[in-house]
């Protein structure tokens, strides 16, 4: 029991067991991720994690890069949700500093991040179908989210790898016509929610398939550092953007949707709902929107004073920490990022054990992981 | 039983919408003004020679490091045509490595580069998407020719003005 890994453990058993390697190319492992199962029959006996195909240094890449050039790394880092990202670092930098940005900046800062928020259920909503055998839902999913990566392309130039939050506020402000393009991308969006919604969650194959499925409790959860729509899942109201509000969360009103049995299906739901709560506070965000200027700094070369500040953020997957130690000159000294993923993650020998292979697949689909923030 | 009928409901309604999916080859996309490809140097219409004065600004500044240039004395202005002193020699931008992050046009002072609308760049080799000064002025001319760019100094002074114009009338 004392093996490195694992692995050699797992070899050397008496029993005639079969290895499945499962991944690192695999279609449901969403990116590269490679998962030794011991199993028997149909069972899984024992899983044991490989991470580390994604892997490109990103924390130590930081420490080379000016604190504007960061912001390119921490893009791809969870590059379904780029914009929350670009925020949390930004914050990092800018609570450093000292500095307080425009509440033009910060509005439109919520309303994209909010609005990655969706798109990133979106895609993990047709993935998962997927992954459940639903082949259908991910066209529906796929078309909403295709409409906010066009809207993103509108504002920032880029459909994922936008580079658009700076330190201090904004690149630029959003284009002439963001208030007319936002109210039609609403009403449009509203709609593919509520489509995929309807079209996916009580669908009697889907809740079978699910329902029950990888089920933790709360207290385990914790344990693995759960945080984000699969803490949420097991019942537990905890929400960075309620529970440290940061930016302007304290002045929207919106609900945190919470499950209670903690298993796949839970997980899933938690985050349909969140879509909604995502639509009724950005609808709240454009009616306050005030106009302004977007950037706070007027110089371009960023010099924090020596310190250091860890900062928090909900995004998609969950919550997310920047550790950001500065020596005074243009570099960072230290980035450490704190991935909700890789806490997800860490939990999956827990719950695939015991289970189906079938569902395993089902269970790595519900943590809604992504590759790029779990190896960074 | 409801849930699926729901769904095929649904599924069965959809068959009847217009189609969203784009046949992309045959019809190409249509780019927002803001869209960012690949980087290409302006042209000065005005003097006929870059902006670019090769001052290496973003070249320091780019993230991964994939452009070069070296500066000559600038022959024009010495025969009084242009102001600029020092003008680009070779230029060059390795569109292999460029992750499009638009850092390079936020830092240059003078107007020199731009995020062109150039996404379709499919070579044989990869040495092909090393691409020099020559290249990286035809790249910055269509895109000026198609968006009818003016220089962000020159826009931004205009509009400095106007508004000067504004408070005085006010
Ligand atoms: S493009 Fe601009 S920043 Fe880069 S070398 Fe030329 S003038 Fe300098
Ligand atoms: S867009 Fe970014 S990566 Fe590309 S040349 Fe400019 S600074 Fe370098």
């Amino acid at each position: 029991m004392t093996t490195v890994g694992g692995s050699e453990e797992l070899q050397s058993d008496q029993h005639v067991d079969l290895m499945l390697n499962m991944g690192p190319q695999h279609p449901s492992t969403h990116g590269v991720f490679r998962m030794l199962l011991r199993v028997d029959g149909e069972v899984v006996l024992d899983a044991e994690p490989h991470i580390g195909y994604l892997h490109r240094g990103s924390e130590k890449l930081s420490e080379g890069e000016q604190y504007n050039q960061v912001i390119t790394l921490f893009d791809r880092l969870d590059y379904i949700s780029n914009f929350n990202n670009e925020w949390v670092y930004c914050r990092a930098v800018e609570r450093l500093m000292g500095l307080e940005i425009p509440e033009r900046a910060e509005y439109i800062r919520v309303i994209l991040g909010e609005l990655n928020r969706i798109a990133s259920h979106l895609l993990f909503l047709g993935t998962f179908g997927l992954d459940a055998g639903a082949m259908t839902p991910v066209m529906f999913s796929f078309r909403g989210r295709e409409r906010i990566q066009a809207l993103f392309e509108a504002v920032s130039g880029a459909r994922m790898m936008h580079n658009y939050f700076h330190i201090g506020g904004l690149k630029e402000d959003v284009p002439d016509n963001f208030p007319q393009l936002m109210t039609k991308l609403l009403s449009e969006i509203w709609v593919d929610v509520e489509e995929c919604d309807k079209l996916l969650s009580f669908n009697e194959v889907f809740v079978a398939r699910t329902k029950g499925v990888g089920a933790i409790d709360l207290e385990t959860a914790i344990d693995y550092g759960w945080t984000g729509p699969c803490l949420r899942a097991c019942g537990l109201e905890y929400d960075v953007r309620r529970a440290e509000p940061y930016s302007l969360y304290d002045r929207f009103d919106f609900d945190v949707p919470v499950g209670k049995d903690g298993d796949c299906w839970d997980r899933y739901f938690v985050r349909v709902l969140e879509m909604y709560q995502s639509l009724v506070i950005i609808e709240q965000a454009l009616k306050d929107m005030p106009p302004g200027p977007v950037m706070a700094l007027g110089r371009r070369l960023i010099r924090p004073p020596k310190g250091d500040v860890y900062v928090r953020a909900e995004n998609p997957r969950g919550e997310i920490g920047v550790y950001l130690v500065s020596d005074g000159t243009d570099k960072p000294y230290r980035v450490k990022v704190r991935p909700p993923s890789f806490c997800s993650l860490s939990a999956l020998r827990h719950l695939v054990k015991g289970a189906y292979i079938a569902d395993a697949v089902v269970i790595l689909g519900s943590l809604d992981i992504v590759l790029g923030e779990v190896d960074r | 039983m409801l849930g699926s009928l729901k769904g095929m409901f649904l599924t069965l309604t959809s068959a009847f919408r217009r189609p969203v999916t784009d046949q992309y080859p045959n019809k190409p996309r249509q780019l927002e003004d803001r869209f960012m490809g690949f980087p290409a140097l302006t042209w000065d219409h005005n003097v006929g020679e870059p902006f670019c004065t090769s001052c290496m600004v973003c070249i320091r500044q780019c993230p991964t490091q994939c452009m070069s240039a070296t500066m000559i004395d600038n022959p024009l202005q010495k025969e009084g045509k242009s102001h600029r002193r020092k003008i680009v020699d070779t230029f060059e931008i390795n569109l292999n490595r460029c992750i499009l992050c638009g850092i390079c046009v936020e830092v240059c002072n003078f107007d020199a580069i731009v995020m062109s609308h150039e996404h379709e760049m499919s070579v044989y080799q990869r040495n092909d998407d090393r691409v020099d000064l020559i290249e990286l002025l035809e790249m910055g001319k269509r895109y000026q020719e198609d968006t009818g760019w003016i220089p962000p100094s020159q826009r931004k002074k205009a509009e400095k003005e106007e508004t000067a114009v504004e408070k005085a009338s006010a």
